[in-house]
């Protein structure tokens, strides 16, 4: 048995059994259907992750945010700016102790390129009700195409623990049509 | 044979026991528990304020009571009774001194100062930054030297292992090769050094980044190393896990494995594979590229999956064999129908097994695919995730061994029986509500580690929908159950330890049952006396099961916003 030394010395040699053999290939070609599909799905799927990703000084990206704010702002709501880039444009959004920041309002069906950073410690960007889930880091402008194809109002929520006021950190975005 | 130790001679197996490595196995195991009982509290507390109806802590003490749960239970006491199975495995089982008991208990010694250390740093209130300690956040300098203390001393006990293994082996001990249970405790030994050198290698300098010795800290290396040490620890875990359902099917039915070489190669897959793992933490990260992160979330063509699925076999087959050369043929699953389901080390391994394939396997492979990731990501389908591995799995296999430790090791025979027959089903259902309940409210977007889910004090309003407040209802409840099942766990053990009857060393324990050297396949390898219908048939419901779930969450990723 398991706890004891095998009883046949020369164990390696032992014939391996029919059904665990088949189990064997049925496991391993499935781990082969599951490797693939993930190549297969950054050529026909539409939901993947950009490698795009540069390191950048929080100063520097909190300046690009602050232009994009300047320039495209359109109202204000509960002391938030609510900016509207065009599309295709690059879009910022700060990830801070404890806010999302500014409001974004998208077009539906447009392309933008959103950038991501922390200006403190880590953050998680959680689109709700969508739920799509990205890591945010202080250093780091992590760049995501993204093309909203449904209209509405969508919380943005902190899924990365960012100390006391973490669960208080809720931004939004809104798609028009 | 002069005295070259001193030891007992086992009535049960007739095996030579060291005095010294049983006085290690009792301590590192009580000590363990005791830590299961205090994270298990905080969990119990935790669950609690997750719970929307009750909503028991203020944030900043569950965010406090977050961190030391996680800390206790994960890191503790696992890892001490990870240290009494290594002893078990190499000096019991190997008829064997320990080597160098004194460095053993240091180890244990160091092992204790660590994890009161890093517990103290929690309690004070000053370090309430999670288990994973993310930079730049900052704990109090004793929470990482305290983890660093615990890691030097668990090293120090795999040291000890290795030396029992090579005095036994140099001493003639045993005949032939190692058995099996050996090792998968040599197995999850040999992770658990890649496991400690990781964690050395990005603790240290953490340590030094806070009391201002090194400036910066990046924080995408730190998770990338802090993860090797973290995920590979789980898989000390899964390796342990196995060898313990190995150890209780042998114990428990004088099982075999259905081929020793197979199911050695699958120990072998965890050691090549398994520590890739760090990369599923990873996915959702910038700056890693998609063919790093497809190699090594998948183990490299999911190559250690593979030997999970080989155990998932093998186990339930030695088991099927077992019985069926005992003469339980009839139909598919006589075997399993007339299990000693009343035994509670065989009803806490066989749920474990359950419980950790479906539960816990499925979603790990799932979550742990590079796109899908993106829908899962830190919400609470994570936690829901590795409670199915780590408790379910891992905790409820080590309850369950505990219960022949009892008798064997302590010499005490077991008291509340009737309690012990109930407490693998309360404890493993109750972890099983936790886990499936967690990743449903995680698959409606709800996120883990966080203290208020209705957003009252945010300046920007969030709705959940309703489901997910009943999911998160549900998860209190089944804390509750599991809670239960841990304090009749803690009882029970404690109990006996302290209370329980002694047993004298010449005497047989009679509870629970160990069966007289059990007949077992006669042949494993031979196709002609092998068969095992009913195994076959639980495995084929798995892999369907599998496929399903793993294709209806790619259909979930379709549906979301198109990203690129």
């Amino acid at each position: 048995m398991a706890l004891t030394p095998p009883s046949e010395r020369i164990w390696w040699r032992q014939p391996i059994a029919k059904v665990e053999l088949i189990w064997i290939i049925v496991a391993f070609t499935w781990g082969l259907i599951m490797f693939f599909m993930m190549i297969y799905w950054h050529g026909a799927g539409k939901q993947n992750l950009s490698n795009e990703a540069y390191q950048i000084k929080p100063q520097a990206f909190a300046q690009k945010a602050q232009a994009m704010i300047d320039e495209y702002q359109v109202r204000e709501e509960s002391g938030f700016p609510v900016v509207r880039p065009p599309p295709g444009s690059d879009v910022y959004l700060i990830a801070r102790l404890w806010q999302w920041w500014p409001i974004l309002e998208f077009e539906k069906d447009q392309s933008y390129r959103l950038h991501l950073s922390s200006m403190d410690w880590q953050h998680g960007f959680s689109l709700q009700p969508v739920n799509i889930n990205l890591q945010v880091h202080p250093g780091y402008d992590m760049v995501v195409t993204i093309k909203p194809d449904v209209a509405g109002e969508y919380g943005v929520l902190c899924n990365e623990f960012c100390g006391i006021g973490h669960h208080n950190m809720v931004g939004k975005i809104y798609v028009v049509e | 044979m002069g005295k070259l130790f001193d030891y007992r001679t086992c009535p049960t197996t007739g095996l030579r026991v060291d005095r010294a490595a049983e006085k290690l196995i009792k301590a590192n195991a009580v000590v363990a528990i005791v830590f299961l009982a205090i994270g298990g509290l905080f969990g119990l507390l935790v669950a609690l304020t997750r719970w929307p109806a009750v909503h028991f802590l203020p944030a900043d003490w569950f965010y406090l009571a977050l961190t030391a749960h996680g800390l206790d239970v994960l890191l503790v006491w696992i890892i001490f009774f990870e240290m009494a199975i290594l002893y078990f495995a190499s000096a019991i089982l190997l008829n064997s001194r320990l080597a160098g008991p004194k460095w053993a208990w240091t180890g244990f010694g160091l092992m204790l100062v660590g994890a009161l250390t890093t517990n103290v740093a929690v309690l004070q209130g000053g370090s309430s930054v999670m288990f994973t300690s993310y930079v730049p956040m900052m704990a109090e300098p004793h929470f990482y030297l305290g983890i660093i203390l615990f890691a030097v001393g668990a090293l120090i006990g795999c040291g000890v292992f290795f030396g029992t293994l090579v005095i036994a082996k140099r001493d003639k001990t045993y005949e032939g090769s190692i058995p099996l249970v050996t090792f998968g405790a040599l197995t999850a030994a040999i992770i658990a050094v890649f496991t400690i050198a990781s964690g050395a290698i990005i603790l240290i300098p953490t340590l030094l980044w806070s009391v201002g010795l090194v400036s910066h800290i990046d924080p995408l290396i730190y998770k990338t190393i802090w993860w090797a040490m973290g995920h590979s620890s789980q898989q000390i875990n899964v390796a342990a896990h196995v060898a313990v359902w190995y150890a209780i099917a042998a114990m428990t039915f004088g099982a075999k494995p259905l081929s020793e070489k197979i199911s050695r190669m699958a120990f072998l897959m965890y050691i090549l594979f398994l520590q890739l793992a760090s990369a599923h933490h990873l996915l959702a990260e910038p700056g890693l590229s998609s063919e790093w992160k497809i190699f090594n979330t998948s183990y490299a063509m999911y190559l250690a999956v593979l030997g999970s699925m080989i155990h998932g076999l093998s186990v339930p087959g030695a088991i099927e064999a077992a019985q069926r050369s005992r003469g339980l043929t009839k139909g598919m699953f006589e075997w399993l129908r007339k299990a000693p389901w009343g035994n509670p080390a065989f009803a806490g391994m066989f749920t474990s097994l359950v419980f950790f394939g479906f539960i816990g396997g499925i979603s790990g492979v799932v979550m742990g695919t590079e796109q899908i990731n993106l829908i899962m990501h830190n919400t609470l389908y994570v936690p829901g995730h590795f409670h199915g591995t780590v408790v379910a799995g891992t905790t409820l296999a080590f309850m369950a061994i505990t219960y022949l430790l009892v008798p064997l090791i302590f010499r005490r025979e077991l008291m509340m029986k009737k309690l012990a027959t109930w407490q693998p089903y309360v404890f493993g259902i109750g972890v099983a509500g936790i886990s499936v309940f967690m990743m449903g409210a995680g698959t409606l977007g709800v996120a883990r580690r966080h203290w208020d889910m209705t957003f009252a004090d945010a300046v920007l309003p969030f709705d959940f929908p309703a489901a997910a407040y009943l999911m998160m209802g549900l998860n209190g409840i089944f804390a509750c159950m599991a809670a239960l099942g841990g304090v009749m766990f803690v009882v029970i053990i404690v109990g006996s330890v302290f209370f329980g009857k002694k047993l004298a060393d010449d005497e047989q324990p009679t509870y629970p049952e160990v069966p007289p050297e059990a007949a077992a396949v006669s042949h494993y390898g031979s196709s002609d006396t092998l068969k095992i219908p009913g195994t076959v048939f639980l495995v084929s419901i798995f892999f369907v099961a599998f496929v399903l779930y793993y294709f209806v969450n790619w259909k979930y990723l379709s549906e979301v916003w198109p990203l690129s």
